[in-house]
């Protein structure tokens, strides 16, 4: 791909040709192609498909079901994506993921935000492509599956058409749906997780609705080894290079899009371990507050409720000191000092990156903890999706929420927007508006903090 | 065993082995675990060349394709007396392991994964070349515990004969799925030593798997979402079973509950107990009906037939022919609530994670961690699984009658060493040498084929 100003001055940053796309609208992004972008557009295109990605994001946080998201992504590509020039609309496409790639390759985090939210984006847009477009895909990809051949199928119809029913699809008898891949089962592990195919012998007996998955996971391990090298080109070579012209551009795309991780707590945050009683019962998310209160109960919460609420209240601003003599004054109670200092302490100390690889490890984002799976004996992951109706109301009315914005509240539960119901909470307990909507605990806390410290402000 | 301290290697020439309670001193002696025991039992009866050989995986032989740093390559951690955990142990050679386990007399010994390079020297590596699992086989462990909401005998660490069947269920269906969907045929299940089993998956396919396919396999296995938060906890949907699910329950969960679980826990047989059932029942009206009944009746009206067994009878039919799936199949909910296996999923997901080897002795309760035979784990017996106390006065008894085999030859630990070996390790290796072959040779031919032109 050459960048270049709208008064033609040459520099090239990536050769190699190769075949765009095994379909007309999809692009598979395997290689960098022989063209043209105007300097202009190098930094447009690229903050429209970033807002593409974005949406994408804030889609799958508020946990959007599969059909919602379908249509989410039509819509923001249709906004976004479009060029005057109806034949550049395809060049639009591929150079825009390809400047996205220099952006998003520089850490650990980038990569892994900008990986999810593409392979998102490449699913749904498989899955609007026509029978042919996508077989040509999967050629293209070099998938390890076979067809079935017919008497196999005949053999396993009973079996394909259970699976088919246990998860909601009617196996009708036309001629698409007698088509099925056979594949090895770790070539398709989200499939496999949620018992939707049957499985025999080590094989997957994928139906052709589900070869969206088989072809997005190759997607993303190839986007992944790809954004690797990417990374190291960057580091070696072309960051260097471009550093009056391309890098200063890249450097700014990332830093306007993330929201804050928090793992630098603000001035709001300080909190010391006599207020904390009071301020959990202000300021703290269901989520927390629930953690909080059943480990003053049981004196004990399990490994992942430690995480999440040991890393909130690191994002809150207690030091690993506090931390420590909080923790260990609700543990010592019951499995005594001793085993305290032996078991848990280090632990503690590891999420303030003083131990082992010493990683710093930020606090968890809604999305993260939307996703988490509590199991037996735990009490983490988010109350509005991982509760049941009556323990909700039960726990939201001892948070204060009236009945009229509990029912707005679990409207919200049932739609499955999960942070849209917790936002709701925020707004009634504070008699504030939170016209950003809640995307993290955190967040939630030092809106709190601050909503609350200037009402003390103002009456005084 | 001697003072607590920093072992040296001469030392170990010069300690008196303990002295074995004599016999007829027995019944002086508490029955529980002794570290010193430990010492012996290293040094005549835990099964260094086996674990050595299954670690090995084929490399310890003169094939050239071995891979002579295969072995060195794979973490054990010990766990010492004073709890002391001492990880990144790597060991060479089958006398390196040996050795080390008698010097150091573990109080338990945990198997990590195979990493990318030798861990012990993982500090002299910077930057990003971290150290990373490159082979774990799939491993899962069920505990007890786990289960404390749907039994009542027993609670936390204690097993009973009572409850012991929900681990004969688990490993029935685990072990059936585990080869008949995932085609895996070199599996290893071990009691944990207490309130558990564990399985060791060792296909070669397994021991490759990332962690996002071992989470698959561990979800695929996932039915019981619960815990106090949320009253229901087994969800399912659909109009019909998925396959698994549907011969789990027609070929054990079924009868084990039916025949086993309702009558040994009372499930039904008192209010408490049949109200988490009957909270269970998405329709109230029959909920109500079967609750009117139970309080009127506290006895079943003929003495012979249990009275869980007549109450599940009634739920049933009342169920079973109503119009809405929701509540037919409620009665399966319920079944499965009560007997589907439940996973420690963090256990399986990650490569990284450590689990304690087979043939240790568990600390709290004297007993050899021994291989269960998955083709009839209905026998097995926590309450007589052997001993280290045990083990040692058998030693004693058996006194200086050499055996070939091995000193564990004159003790109960014989057929669990033979079992391990017969129905796990021989056919392991035997494959192991058969892949190794066949790809050498493989790569052979292939540089024949460029070669000649």
């Amino acid at each position: 791909m050459q960048v270049v100003r709208s008064h033609q001055s040459h520099r090239s940053f990536s050769s190699s040709s190769g075949s765009v796309s095994a379909s007309p609208t999809l692009p598979l992004y395997r290689s960098a192609p022989e063209l043209e972008v105007r300097l202009e557009d190098f930094e447009s295109f690229a903050i429209d498909r970033l807002r593409v990605l974005k949406g994408i994001s804030d889609g799958l946080s508020r946990g959007k079901k599969p059909d919602e998201m379908e249509k989410l992504v039509n819509e923001l590509w249709k906004t976004n994506m479009r060029h005057q020039d109806s034949s550049q609309v395809l060049n639009k496409d591929i150079i825009s993921h390809f400047v996205l790639r220099l952006v998003y390759c520089r850490t650990e985090e980038l990569r892994k935000w900008f990986l999810s939210m593409e392979s998102a984006l490449f699913r749904h847009r498989f899955r609007n492509q026509t029978a042919e477009a996508q077989r040509a895909i999967m050629e293209e990809f070099d998938l390890p599956c076979k067809a079935v051949s017919n008497a196999e199928f005949e053999s396993l119809k009973d079996k394909l058409g259970q699976v088919a029913r246990s998860i909601g699809h009617n196996l009708s008898l036309s001629t698409t749906d007698a088509i099925y891949y056979k594949v090895p089962f770790e070539e398709v592990p989200e499939l496999v997780t949620g018992r939707k195919v049957f499985i025999n012998q080590g094989y997957a007996y994928v139906a052709m609705n589900q070869v969206v998955s088989l072809v997005a996971t190759i997607f993303r391990s190839l986007l992944s080894k790809a954004l690797i090298l990417t990374n190291r080109k960057w580091a070696t070579s072309i960051r260097e290079q471009e550093q009056h012209r391309l890098t200063p551009i890249v450097e700014a795309l990332c830093s306007s899009y993330l929201g804050p991780d928090f793992s630098q707590p603000k001035e709001y945050g300080e909190i010391s371990l006599k207020d904390i009683d009071q301020v959990a019962k202000s300021s703290f998310p269901l989520c927390m507050r629930h953690l909080f209160e059943k480990l003053r109960e049981d004196h004990h919460l399990k490994h992942a409720g430690r995480m999440q609420l040991g890393l909130f209240l690191k994002g809150v601003g207690l030091n690993v000191d506090d931390s420590l003599a909080f923790w260990r004054e609700e543990f010592s109670k019951k499995v005594g000092l001793e085993k305290f200092e032996k078991d848990y302490a280090y632990n503690i100390r590891h999420n303030y990156g003083k131990e082992g690889k010493k990683t710093d490890y930020t606090p968890y984002s809604c999305q993260k903890i939307i996703l988490s799976t509590p199991g037996v004996g735990d009490h983490h992951g988010c109350p509005y999706r991982h509760f049941g109706e009556e323990n909700l109301r039960a726990a939201l009315s001892r948070m204060g929420v009236n009945s009229r914005a509990m029912e707005d509240v679990m409207g919200k539960v049932r739609n499955r927007d999960y942070q849209l119901a917790c936002t709701l909470t925020f707004e009634a307990l504070h008699a504030a508006s939170c016209d950003a909507g809640i995307n993290h605990p955190n967040q939630y806390f030092s809106d709190s903090q601050r909503l609350l410290k200037a009402k003390k402000d103002s009456s005084t | 065993m001697t003072r607590q301290g920093a072992y040296k290697e001469s030392d170990d020439m010069l300690i008196d082995e303990p002295k074995l309670p004599q016999q007829g001193q027995i019944a002086a002696l508490p029955n529980e675990f002794n570290p010193s025991y430990l010492k012996i039992y290293y040094s005549k009866l835990f099964p260094h060349a086996d674990l050595y050989r299954w670690m090995s995986y084929g490399n310890d032989g003169k094939h050239p394709a071995c891979d002579s740093s295969y072995l060195g390559r794979r973490e054990f951690s010990y766990t010492l007396d004073n709890d002391i955990f001492v990880r990144y142990n790597t060991f060479n050679s089958a006398t390196e392991l040996e050795n080390s386990i008698k010097d150091k007399c573990p109080l338990k010994i945990d198997i990590g994964p195979i990493y990318n390079l030798n861990p012990a020297r993982r500090n002299a590596y910077a930057g990003d070349n971290v150290l990373t699992p490159v082979e774990r086989e799939l491993i899962f462990d069920i505990d007890m515990s786990d289960y404390d909401d749907v039994r009542y005998c027993c609670s936390g660490a204690d097993v009973c004969l009572n409850c012991w069947p929900l681990m004969t269920v688990a490993v029935k269906v685990i072990d059936t799925s585990l080869r008949d969907d995932f085609g895996f045929r070199h599996i290893l299940w071990v009691y944990s030593g207490r309130r558990g089993v564990h399985c060791w998956v060792c296909d070669r396919k397994a021991r490759r798997l990332t962690n996002e396919q071992r989470a698959a396999v561990a979800d695929y296995f996932r039915v019981y979402k619960g815990n106090e938060n949320n009253y229901k906890k087994v969800s399912l949907m659909g109009q019909v079973l998925h396959p698994f699910l549907a011969r789990s329950y027609t070929e054990v969960l079924k009868e084990y509950f039916e025949t086993k679980l309702l009558t040994s826990q009372n499930l039904l047989s008192s209010e408490e107990r049949y109200e988490k059932i009957l909270e269970m029942i998405p329709d109230q009206s029959i909920a109500s009906e079967l609750r009117g009944k139970w309080q009127e009746s506290r006895r079943s009206s003929s003495a012979k037939e249990d009275i869980n067994i007549v109450r599940w009878e009634q739920l049933k039919q009342l169920l079973q022919k109503h119009k809405a799936q929701v509540v037919r199949r409620c009665v399966e909910e319920i079944v499965f609530t009560y007997t589907f296996p439940r996973l420690d999923m963090e256990v399986s997901k990650h490569m990284n994670h450590l689990l304690k080897a087979p043939f240790c002795v568990h600390p709290k309760t004297g007993r050899v961690c021994v291989p269960i035979n998955p083709n009839n784990c209905e026998e097995f017996d926590p309450t007589t699984v052997p001993t280290l106390i045990q083990l040692l006065e058998e030693l004693n008894r058996e006194g200086l009658r050499s055996d070939v085999e091995g000193e564990w030859n004159k003790t109960s630990l014989a057929n669990a060493i033979k079992l391990f070996r017969s129905s796990f390790l021989q056919p392991l290796l035997k494959i192991c040498k058969e892949e190794m072959e066949s790809s050498y040779n493989a790569k052979l031919q292939q540089s024949k084929n460029l070669l000649s032109w």
